[in-house]
This record gives C-alpha cells, structure tokens and sequence, in this order.
C-alpha cells in the first residue's frame, strides 16, 4: 500500500517534468538542471529551502510531494494507532472504570482497584517481583558479560555459529524453556540423578516447585537475550585500549576489569535493565516451575483477566506494572546520561 | 592458569545454556510414553506423532498461518516507516519508529491485555486475524531496527549516481536501495517469524478459547501431564530456529545485524 502511494507520488512529478520537457531550449536545460539538485536526496532543509525559493506551480508540485510523504505513513499510523495507542489508552480507562456483577465492566471513575492493590497482598506481590526480577538481571550480568568478552575474540566463524544456536534459543518458546526445566527437575530425569550418580544424593528428588527453579529458569531465559545486547558494545571496544594496557603490564584479568568493564559499563547498566523488563514480563515459568507464592505481576495479570474476569483490577495492576518497567528504564538512561 | 579457569567458565556455561536442550532432545527420543531421561529406547516416534495426531499438526497448521501473516504484516507496516525517517529525515516517521519500538520493550501481558480489552470493547472477539494483528504490532520493532539498518548502508552518493544518470525516485529504489536493504527485510521477517511462532500470551489473551496455536496446546498439555511428543516438538521448534538464523546470516551479516561494529 504504502509503495503504492510512494508511486503515485513519484508519477505526478514526473508527469510535471514530463510535460515541460518537450519545450526545452538551452535555458530551459539550464533550468531543468538546476532544479536537479532538489530531486536528489538532500537533507529536509535543502529541500525546504529549495520549495521556498520555486515558483507558484513547483511550489505546488513540492507541497504535493510533501504530502506524499506523510500519505505513505498512513497506513502504518493507523495500525500503530488503532491497535497500539488506542488499547493502552484503554487499559488507563478501564483501571478507573468500575467492575459490575457477573465479571464485566462499565466505564467510569474510582480508585478501588488501585486501593485494592496498595491495601492487600498485591503489593507484596509487586515487591516480590521486583526483588526476583533484580536478582535475575543481576545474575544474567555476572554470567553473560565475561562470556559475551570472550565471543568477540572468537574467530568469525565460531562467533557466527554461537550467535546463531544463541538467537535459537533465545526464540524458543516460553512454555519449552520452562516444560525443559521441569524435566531437568523433576525425579524421573535430570539433575537430581546425576547427583546420585556422583554419591551426593540417595535416591533421585523432585528439585521443583520452588523459588530456586523459578530463579534457574528465569535466568537461562534471560542469559541469550544479555549475551546479544551486550555484543555489540563489546565488540565496538577499541583493541587496542587493551593492548595498551598489556605491554604497561597489566594481567588479562586486571586489564578486563579496569579497562574493559568500565568501557562497557553503559552496555552494562542498559542490559541489566531490559534484563530486568524481560524478567517481569515472564508469564510462564513462575506457574510451572514455583507455588502460587512465586507468582509475579504478569502472571497475576493474566490471573485476573483470565480467571478471575475482573478486567479492571487486572488493568489496575498493568499500569503498576507499566510505571515498575517504564520507572526503572527512564531512571536507569537518566542515571546513565547523567554518568556518561 | 587462568586460561585454564577460562576454558571451565566457558563449559559450564555451554553446560548451562545447552545442556537442557540435550535432555529434551534425549526424552524425545524415548520409545515410550515415560518422561525418562536417558531415554527408555530409542524411537522418532514422538516426531511423527506431531504430523500424525490432527490435534497437534492443526495446532501446528494455526502457528504457521499466524507466523508468515504477522510477520508480512509487520515489514508491511515497518518499511515506510523506516524508509521514509531515513530517506526525508522526516520528524514524524522517527516519532513512528520510536513508537513502534515501544511493544515489544514493555512486557508482553501488558499488549496482551490492551489488545483483550480493545477487541473485547468492540465486540471482535475469537478471530485469527487478531492475533495477527496484536503480533505483528508486538514484533514490528524487528523490521523496523532491521531496515533501518539495512538503510543506513546505502551510499548515498550511489543514489545521487544513479540519478544524475537519469533514473528517478522509482527506478533509484527498485535498482539501488531495494537491492541492499531487502536482506534486512527479509531478515525483520524472519525475525518476526520465529518470534510469533513461540509467543504464547498475546496468542492466549487474543485467541486462546477459539484458535490453538502450538505453545497454547504445550500449555494446556503440560497441565494435564506431559507426553515426549512436547520434548519432540521442542526439538523441532529449535531446529527450524536454527535453520531460519543460519540463513539469516548466510543472505547478510549477522553480527552486523546484531548491531556489532563490522571490521
């Protein structure tokens, strides 16, 4: 659609110079070739000064063309705004609107549903989530960043081959990270029999639900997506920062953590805080692998829209969950600037 | 010394990221219906029975579906987007790009539940192409990132090339942008592809009384006690993750994609 428009256009200015053409004399060349420069893709200034300074008609023609510009957008603004805008916006709207009997809703405005979260155990449940949430992205970090070093020091090959079984994984499915976990947990395979095998245990026990396997699982969620958003900071570090800092003397390991961990601190903080998002926003493992005392926010969302069908409590809760998610990135890239 | 605490760090974390992929892969193969691991007889029985069962190959039918229209959908919405903030520098479109990014940043249950109520307010309920909709508005920023960057590639003086030799607007995209920001498309696509075919809550809040993708039957298949035909559709999933990233970085270059500084 939008190629279509783009195209048209495209045609109408044409058309123009199409016509004109015919009658050219060497002037006309001159002109023609003049005005060249206003086709070719100069910055928006040049061509806004270029629509300024033409004559009532190219003016038009310019006017036209601009506004093709914005008719190409169109039907993008629509679905963004019909299906991105408009929902969110409605979610705001349902927060305050109130429940009726029989799990429906109509709109209008109270607080109960935000009282309902600050007065009862949903906002031990936020902070929990938080707390999880933290440990994870914490966590994620400590693993992920000494091996996302090494990667960039691979050969291309082996850095490709990695990224990919990464990015793999990183798709897989919600439900099969955590259906594998449970397997690994469970007596009947994993983990508890290897320690049999090694002596440690006597006989094979379930490691799963709890608080521990929720953590485990949530942190293999998170650790592909860390691997690839601190890539490219790495990979852009300058080598030979650290080359520098080996012929003054300096171990690997002291040049790692003086010279590479504070270039990479941004990535860092960054990461860590989509770590953080990512980790509210897991819906499944909590339920499959904790007790109902592990659930997080997003899981009581979905409990609430689903189970319960109180829509607007569960949009309350949404918009907690949006201020936690939004709160923490704004105070994060604020902090980083500010640091920078 | 300490290469050879780097060599341990790095297989344990092999151990660790691939470790629970091979115990699926070991329970898939099992020949009976035990979740045992080492497996109880070796058998691909459970890879047949994804084809052979029409429960699970309808749910797989429905994934695809809503996988290649999503993923269409997304690069359609994303490509004037992204092409016109690069090409007119226009402030409107780069507002557009930076909303289009914002869905797929926020957790999931939030799209999830604004997409509900909306459907639900007006009275559209139950229908595929709502969660074809919902998922390409939660993937777009894919093609979007993908595009743009596929975009900052072209030479601009190569444009200018091509037009002083005469071509106009038209002929310089079809011949000189299209040629070297379509691998980027194609890669937001797929991108938007394996990302739809795993995505499970937006398909549940949309659709998941009325239309059964595959992770919503996991789902409700793990509840109610689990078979090896999941650790076999696992196994699968990732296979065709890998196939689709091995020619992502086989049409372009992925770490530069990943947005990796290209030496």
């Amino acid at each position: 659609m939008h190629a279509w428009t783009q195209d048209a256009a495209c045609r109408k200015e044409s058309g123009l110079f199409g016509r004109t053409r015919p009658g050219l004399t060497a002037a006309g060349n001159a002109a023609a070739n003049a005005e060249f420069p206003r086709r070719t893709a100069l910055s928006p200034r040049d061509e806004d000064r270029a629509m300024r300074s033409g004559t009532g008609t190219e003016l038009a023609g310019r006017k036209e063309l601009a506004f093709g510009r914005y008719l190409t957008l169109v039907p993008s603004s629509v679905m963004l705004g019909v299906f991105f805008l408009i929902p969110f916006a409605l979610i705001l709207a349902v927060s305050v609107a109130h429940k009726t009997e029989g799990g429906d809703f109509i709109f209008g405005f109270t607080t109960a549903h935000y009282e309902r979260f600050f007065s009862g155990l949903y906002i031990g449940r936020a902070v929990f989530s938080t707390v999880t949430a933290l440990s994870v992205s914490v966590l994620t970090l400590l693993i992920a960043f000494p091996f996302t070093y090494m990667l960039t020091r691979f050969t291309r090959r082996n850095r490709t081959l990695w990224l990919i079984y990464i990015l793999a994984q990183l798709s897989l499915s919600e439900v099969l990270i955590a259906f594998g976990w449970q397997v690994l947990f469970s007596s009947t395979a994993g983990l508890s029999y290897i320690l049999v095998l090694l002596g440690i245990a006597d006989k094979p026990f379930p490691m799963a639900p709890g608080l521990g396997a929720v953590i485990t699982a949530l942190v293999y969620l998170a650790l592909p997506f860390a691997v690839l958003l601190l890539y490219p900071a790495l990979s852009r570090i300058d080598k030979s920062y650290m080359e520098a800092s080996q012929t003054m003397g300096a171990s690997p390991v002291r040049t790692f953590f003086n010279v590479v961990v504070p270039i990479a601190r941004p990535a860092l903080i960054s990461t860590g805080v989509t770590m953080f998002v990512l980790t509210l926003g897991a819906i499944i493992t909590p339920q499959v692998l904790g007790r109902p005392a592990h659930w997080t926010l997003s899981v009581l969302i979905q409990d609430q829209a689903i189970f319960s069908a109180n829509m607007p409590f569960a949009a309350a809760l949404a918009v907690v969950l949006l201020i936690l998610a939004g709160g923490v990135i704004a105070l994060v890239s604020r902090l980083n600037r500010g640091n920078g | 010394m300490m290469r050879l605490i780097g060599q341990f760090y790095l297989l344990l974390f092999a151990l660790f990221l691939v470790g629970p992929i091979v115990v699926i892969g070991g329970v898939s193969l099992n020949a009976k219906q035990r979740m045992s691991f080492p497996p109880d007889g070796i058998g691909i029985g459970w890879f047949v029975e994804i084809f052979a069962n029409p429960e699970w190959s309808g749910a797989l039918v429905n994934s695809l579906i809503i996988a290649l229209c999503s993923a269409a959908l997304a690069v359609l919405i994303a490509l004037p987007i992204a092409y016109t903030a690069w090409k007119h520098g226009l402030r409107y479109a780069k507002a557009l790009l930076a909303l289009g990014i914002a869905p797929f940043i926020l957790p999931p249950i939030i799209l999830a539940l604004a997409v509900l109520l909306f459907f639900t307010t007006i009275d559209f309920n139950g229908f595929m192409i709502n969660v074809i909709i919902a998922h390409a508005i939660f993937l777009v920023a894919l093609p979007l990132v993908t595009i743009s960057l596929g975009l900052e590639g072209v030479d601009r003086s190569l444009m200018e090339a091509a037009q002083t030799m005469g071509a106009d607007e038209r002929t310089v995209f079809r011949t000189v942008i299209f040629p070297i920001a379509a691998p980027y498309a194609m890669a937001g696509f797929a991108f938007c592809f394996v990302l739809s075919l795993n995505e499970y809550i937006i398909a549940l809040m949309t659709v998941g009384f009325t239309v059964e993708t595959l992770p919503i039957k996991i789902f409700n298949a793990l509840r109610y006690g689990y078979t090896p035909i999941i650790a076999a559709i696992a196994v699968m999933f990732l296979i065709i993750n890998i196939v689709i990233f091995s020619l992502i970085a086989r049409l372009g270059n992925l770490p530069r994609i990943l947005g990796a500084f290209d030496e």
